[in-house]
């Protein structure tokens, strides 16, 4: 486990900022406890400190996880974000969705085109029963 | 000697009786011998035998062994038919002066294999630098002889000789010529010893090297021999490619793990927690502000160089179709053009300085 280096939070950072726009500092900077991201085996969690310190002294190859993870460095080292993360981004989100056509076509787009599929996932039935008729 | 030991011997054993008949000296053979004296080599063509050699036992030792006396004897009769002399006077050993040999022995061990050309080669190779022979001898002008170059006794290198040794001009006075002679002598001995077990690992390295595939482009490569050899190309360079520009679609290369690359060091776990919180908002600031700055600049010196470049080809096909005279003609409508009006735009501050002072002298 260890924190992330400059080029590790960058690359986090501006996959968060896809999603959740300049509202990371909220997630970097929280009024209710201090929170840190830390890299364990590849994956990034979020964990408190207080659970930080619970989890350092487990032993490395004991640790499985930690906190939420964000997501994880693949191979070639780019950040995949994970849905596990969905809780954290929530609140701040700029809307989820599948974009239909390309960024190119975006441009060009008539304002009526449908330009974003609002696909739901697993839960959604679930938690919007009462909204949707 | 065996043969004089072993005659005495038989002559002891023999009968007293018979130890006076001599055997014959004269061979009866069907077809000459074939001899080459160089080697001690006698060739007999005749057909062995055959009744004879057949079958094991005390019959077939005795007919080889009249067979194996029978061809000395014609070889050494050809031996004392060689011109010989007598060495070192008249009560020395007869000598006789073989001539040289017919039959062409193979090798006994193989042959050296070629082993790749030091560094010193190639760069000889490389200039034409080709190996002037020297003399051996050399004249020594204080012992008014010829000395050898190197070696026991050589000119110049008598240590007695040296017994004075004068400081140089920038040297320190207190500074002891002689040691440091003779610790540059042992820096030179170590240096060159050393390049020489370089040299020696070198060719071992070569010769148990295991081919690889051939970097330049052959028609015969595999993708992946392919991929190789682009990758080595975009390292050799002067930054070991960490700055070369990618190709559209060329694979980002990871960096190397495991222990090829040196101790990478990272903050502590649970570090000042407060001061990382900063520096991760500072990145942050950074990166926010960063996004639309660089582009407007960016964009726009892009499209200005664009322009630039065309103007610049344009020229050069218009001079080219009007040859010489085209050149001084083009110069003096081409300067206000749009280049300047578009540059005035981006540096107004520099501008201004130099156009609101200019006086006419």
């Amino acid at each position: 486990m260890r924190p992330l280096t400059e080029a590790e939070t960058r690359a986090v950072f501006e996959k968060l900022g896809r999603y959740i726009g300049e509202n990371i500092q909220l997630l970097v900077e929280r009024p209710d406890g201090t929170y840190c991201f830390r890299l364990h085996r590849d994956r990034v969690y979020y964990v408190s400190e207080k659970l930080l310190k619970g989890a350092a002294s487990i032993p490395r190859g004991s640790l499985v996880a930690l906190g939420t993870c964000f997501g994880k460095f693949t191979k070639t080292q780019k950040f995949r974000l994970n849905v596990t993360a969905l809780d954290f981004l929530a609140p701040y989100a700029k809307g989820f969705g599948v974009a239909a056509k390309s960024t190119q076509d975006c441009r060009k787009v008539d304002p009526m085109a449908i330009v974003v599929f609002h696909q739901a996932d697993v839960g959604e039935y679930v938690r919007s029963e009462d909204t949707l008729t | 000697m065996a043969a004089a030991v072993r005659v005495e011997e038989l002559l002891a054993a023999a009968a007293p009786g018979e130890r006076e008949a001599p055997r014959s000296v004269a061979v009866e053979k069907e077809l000459e011998l074939e001899f080459d004296l160089g080697n001690l080599l006698a060739l007999d063509p005749n057909p062995p035998p055959a009744a004879g050699l057949r079958g094991a036992g005390p019959r077939r030792e005795a007919a080889l062994r009249a067979l194996a006396r029978d061809n000395a004897q014609l070889l050494v009769a050809q031996l004392w038919a060689l011109p010989a002399e007598r060495a070192g006077g008249a009560a020395g050993p007869l000598v006789a002066s073989l001539p040289e040999p017919s039959c062409r022995l193979p090798r006994e061990k193989p042959p050296p294999k070629p082993r790749p050309p030091t560094r010193w080669e190639q760069f000889a190779r490389l200039k034409g630098i080709r190996r002037r022979k020297r003399t051996s001898l050399v004249w020594d002008e204080q012992a008014k002889e010829w000395r050898r170059r190197w070696g026991y006794r050589r000119a110049g290198g008598d240590p007695a000789r040296s017994w004075l040794l004068e400081v140089p001009a920038g040297a320190d006075p207190e500074e002891d010529q002689f040691a440091k002679k003779r610790q540059e002598k042992r820096e030179r001995v170590a240096r060159n010893e050393f390049n020489r077990l370089r040299n020696l690992a070198r060719a071992h390295r070569a010769s148990t090297a295991i081919p690889a595939p051939p970097l330049h482009p052959t028609g015969h490569q595999s993708r992946q021999e392919l991929g190789l050899a682009a990758r080595v190309a975009r390292v050799s360079t002067a930054s070991l490619g960490r700055f070369q520009p990618r190709l559209p679609k060329e694979p980002v290369e990871l960096p190397p793990r495991g222990r090829c690359s040196k101790k990478r060091r990272f903050e502590p776990v649970l570090g000042d927690l407060a001061a990382e919180r900063g520096r991760q908002l500072e990145l942050l600031k950074a990166m926010n502000s960063k996004k639309p700055a660089l582009d407007i600049t960016r964009a726009v010196n892009k499209q200005l160089r664009e322009e630039d470049a065309e103007a610049a080809a344009a020229k050069g096909k218009k001079q080219k179709q009007r040859g010489k005279r085209g050149r001084r003609q083009q110069q003096r409508p081409a300067r206000g053009g749009r280049k300047s009006g578009a540059r005035r735009q981006q540096r107004p501050a520099g501008g201004n300085i130099t156009g609101g002072k200019r006086k006419k002298a």
